[in-house]
């Protein structure tokens, strides 16, 4: 089973993203399990339907340890099995120890057990890595590989680069490493140049290149994948191509992130004076 | 029993111990840590360094801001529900272990001997704690129909983020009983010492002058600072009966929040542990125009000494004779065990690392027999303990002290004293001390060496050098000091000893020391292979 996690900074379409790429996956055939670990819940909802989830955090508080796997496991598109770690209201309480508590306690009730033969777990993580919580997908093994999702906006690059000083961290002590950036284009000048330096710098890829679409809006409305809702699509094709990236790679790499000087140079040299 | 160590003309310069204790250290860190070891010379102004965060790595002897605030300072008080909110450990190891007494009367509250706790779970950090913190205010609250519950953060709850003020007001709204929470997360700063200072805020915000109780007596004191470790208040509120001083309040040993209500009717503060409340005299002074004295009831002397201030400042002359008629009868059942013990333990070596005013009072008591104090210091203590008053404009605001909240107290014209004020200018023309503390190191011999924050690599340095006959600091130290074969006698919770205040204490102290001082048995602490030759023998194996 491969274990991966998706980052990214806070609304650069990790959610939209992973789900289309697991139906790509699905599609071609393979069994996937989603965990999202958003206190908001979110990161299952084309995969369903929108049908609500009962969040494993939501669903301990309530019915106590003893809880079925089915109490908090939901099939999607394709078989897929979606779960919510789900956490506390905004302000409140801690989030990060939300997820620790829920991937436990998925591990405890025997969620990856053999019988499900899963090809592929995949980690929905809100935002940058802020604090050890966040990192828990990362930690421990639990994810193994990762993909970080970036546009050529400054802010999203500064996370990405981010978040490759947490993946540093623990991959010194561990199994975790990246497997690459995932451009979600914005429609920035330069930006796929912009990315695969990035990439390059970090010691990684880019795994694929992403097409700003508004099919993925009409989709998202629709509640379904791009994939499930109309797979004929230019961007369907996109995300297969995609998913097949992540199938077929190979290259797992400890990146060096940059420092800030660096970071603000390709900024400069791609960007901005042009 | 001959001395061991004949100091007569002079303790020895200890520069090449603290050299040695430096040497082991890397630079950076010795550099810092030299300003923490200071060779004293009580005719110099020397600095110390003092309240400064501990160097992660080394065993420090310090507590937490939770522990100073609710074990210390509210942790005594009987008639308050002293609620922690947290994991249950928080709770647990801070249950009634410092062997805090207590008397109620008859029909009485007392919560003191209970250990009251949200106990935390996984799910309260994750979800917030703040509804479970209400549902045991309300359970304790109909278990017990307390007057006041007190609300004591432990670290958790300020990573969470917890408002454990606003659950306060709501349950106070909800339940019309006083009800206020204390922000003394355990890593709120430097030591125990930041959590004395918030709970003195507390205190004084929450329960100081909610009840203009009439006056009952002639003279009317609180003493501050006297925790009523092994029934230490008890000797103390003894004599004040007698001599017909009227004790409103005690902050905080064999207390009440019910008198601490009151207390801003006294005529004077008296202040024993200077480090831990000397906030709320300050505070009471500015808001009351209540004036402050330093007082100290470990040894007879110091208690002498302590008693005919009080007097003095009443200059009330039968009040004097009454104190003097006291310290004849009480000097003289003192002396009598003192002429007995003194003569068996006269010469010996003491050396204390405790507290913020315990490792001063207690040289007092010492210097009674003829012990000398060759190395002492405080745990938590801020430069003024060591140095004096004198030194406070001159104290460094760091961050750390910046985390703590400043009260701004201004005059209550209600309730101000300006016959106090009065009073004391009066006294302060004659040369009476108010405010007076002078710290621990002008009373120290020269050549003696001042620690701040000990750490277990210069204890056993000390003991190495000095050869102490007795070293007295806590339960954390006492077992390592023992094992090098010196007698370690906890001043925090007096081991299973006390009351060691006033007359009747100095000489519980002074039979104490013969036991544990005029005694062989710490010669035998080792194996006494370790010290006679190995066996050698031969044997011959014929075939």
């Amino acid at each position: 089973m491969r274990k991966i996690a998706i980052y990214g900074k806070g609304g650069i379409g990790k959610s939209t993203t992973t789900q289309n790429t697991v139906a790509g996956l699905v599609e071609a055939g393979f069994n996937v399990k989603v965990v999202g670990c958003d206190p908001k819940a979110d990161s299952t909802r084309l995969l369903l339907g929108g049908l609500a989830q009962k969040t494993v955090l939501d669903t301990l508080r309530e019915e106590g340890e003893d809880i079925d796997l089915d109490d908090i496991v939901k099939v999607g598109y394709g078989g897929v099995r979606c779960v919510e770690s789900g956490g506390p209201e905004p302000g409140v309480g801690c989030a990060g120890r939300g997820i620790i508590t829920s991937i436990n306690l998925l591990e405890q009730l025997g969620a990856w057990d053999e019988k499900y033969k899963i090809d592929y777990t995949f980690y929905d993580v809100l935002g940058d890595v802020v604090c050890g919580g966040f990192a828990m997908p990362i930690r421990e093994g639990k994810a193994e590989e990762i993909y970080i999702v970036v546009s050529g906006e400054m802010m999203a690059m500064y996370a990405a680069n981010n978040i490759c000083k947490g993946i540093k961290k623990y991959a010194q002590a561990g199994t975790v490493r990246l497997g690459g950036l995932i451009c979600n284009s914005r429609n920035v000048d330069n930006e796929r140049e912009m990315i695969e330096e990035l990439a390059r710098q970090l010691g990684t890829k880019m795994i694929h290149f992403v097409p700003r679409d508004n099919m993925v809006q009409r989709a998202e409305i629709n509640r379904k994948t791009v994939i499930e809702f109309n797979p004929e699509h230019n961007q369907a094709d996109e995300y297969r191509k995609l998913s097949r990236a992540i199938n077929e790679n190979t290259q797992f790499v400890i990146p060096n992130p940059l420092a800030m000087e660096e970071l603000e140079t390709l900024l400069i040299d791609f960007g901005i004076v042009n | 029993m001959p001395n061991r160590k004949n100091y007569i003309n002079g303790l020895p310069d200890p520069s090449t111990l603290k050299e040695e204790i430096l040497k082991k250290y890397p630079p950076k860190l010795a550099k810092k840590r030299a300003k923490g070891l200071v060779i004293n010379d009580p005719n110099l102004e020397q600095e110390i360094m003092a309240n400064v965060r501990t160097i992660p790595g080394i065993i420090t002897q310090r507590g937490c801001t939770y522990a100073g605030c609710k074990g210390v300072v509210l942790g005594p008080t009987r008639d308050i529900i002293n609620l922690v909110h947290g994991p249950i450990g928080c709770s647990f190891y801070a249950w009634l272990t410092r062997r805090n007494q207590t008397r109620p009367l008859e029909g009485e509250d007392n919560y003191i001997t209970y250990s009251f706790s949200t106990d935390m779970q996984d799910e309260n950090i994750v979800f917030g704690g703040e509804a479970k913190l209400k549902e045991a205010v309300r359970e304790a609250y109909e278990i017990f129909k307390p007057k006041a519950i007190g609300i004591f953060s432990t670290c958790p709850v300020g990573l969470i983020g917890d408002d454990v003020h606003s659950v306060s007001r709501d349950m106070k709204a909800e339940l019309g009983i006083n009800i206020f929470g204390f922000s003394c997360e355990g890593y709120r700063g430097v030591s125990q010492s930041a959590g004395h200072h918030i709970a003195n805020n507390g205190v004084f915000k929450h329960v100081v002058g909610l009840n203009d109780r009439e006056r009952v007596g002639k003279f009317q004191v609180n003493l501050l600072g006297e925790y009523n470790i092994g029934g230490d208040a008890f000797e103390i509120e003894k004599l004040f009966e007698e001599a017909g001083i009227t004790l409103l309040s005690t902050f905080s040993g064999n207390s009440t929040i019910k008198s601490m209500e009151y207390s801003h009717t006294a005529d004077l503060n008296m202040v024993m542990c200077h480090r831990s409340i000397n906030y709320i005299a300050e505070m009471m002074e500015e808001k009351y125009g209540i004036p402050w004295i330093k007082v100290s009831f470990v040894g007879a002397e110091s208690t002498c000494k302590s008693l005919r201030k009080i007097a003095d400042y009443f200059g009330d002359a039968d009040l004097k004779a009454k104190v003097e008629e006291i310290i004849a009868r009480e000097m003289a059942k003192v002396e009598a065990v003192k002429s007995s013990i003194r003569p068996k333990v006269e010469g010996k070596l003491a050396m204390m690392f405790v507290g913020g005013s315990r490792a001063h009072h207690y040289q007092d008591l010492f210097a009674e027999l003829g012990i000398r104090t060759v190395s002492a210091g405080y745990e938590f203590a801020h430069r003024d303990d060591y140095e004096g008053r004198k030194v406070i404009p001159s104290i460094k605001i760091d961050a750390d002290t910046r985390n703590i909240e400043e009260l701004s107290v201004t005059k209550d014209e209600a309730h101000f004293r300006p016959d106090l004020v009065e009073k004391k200018a009066e006294l302060v023309s004659k040369g009476f001390e108010f405010k007076d503390y002078d710290g621990m190191m002008p009373d120290m011999l020269k050549n003696s060496l001042v620690i701040d924050d000990v750490n277990h690599w210069e204890t056993e340095k000390l003991i190495e050098f000095y050869k102490p006959d007795v070293f007295c600091a806590g339960i954390k130290e006492k077992y390592v000091v023992q094992k090098a074969g010196v007698p370690l006698k906890q001043l925090h919770s007096y081991d299973y000893g006390g009351p060691y205040t006033a007359f009747d204490g100095a000489i519980n102290f002074y039979v104490e020391m013969e036991r544990m001082l005029a005694t062989n048995i710490w010669k035998m602490i080792d194996a006494p292979w370790k010290h006679e030759s190995e066996l050698v023998g031969s044997m011959t194996i014929e075939a």
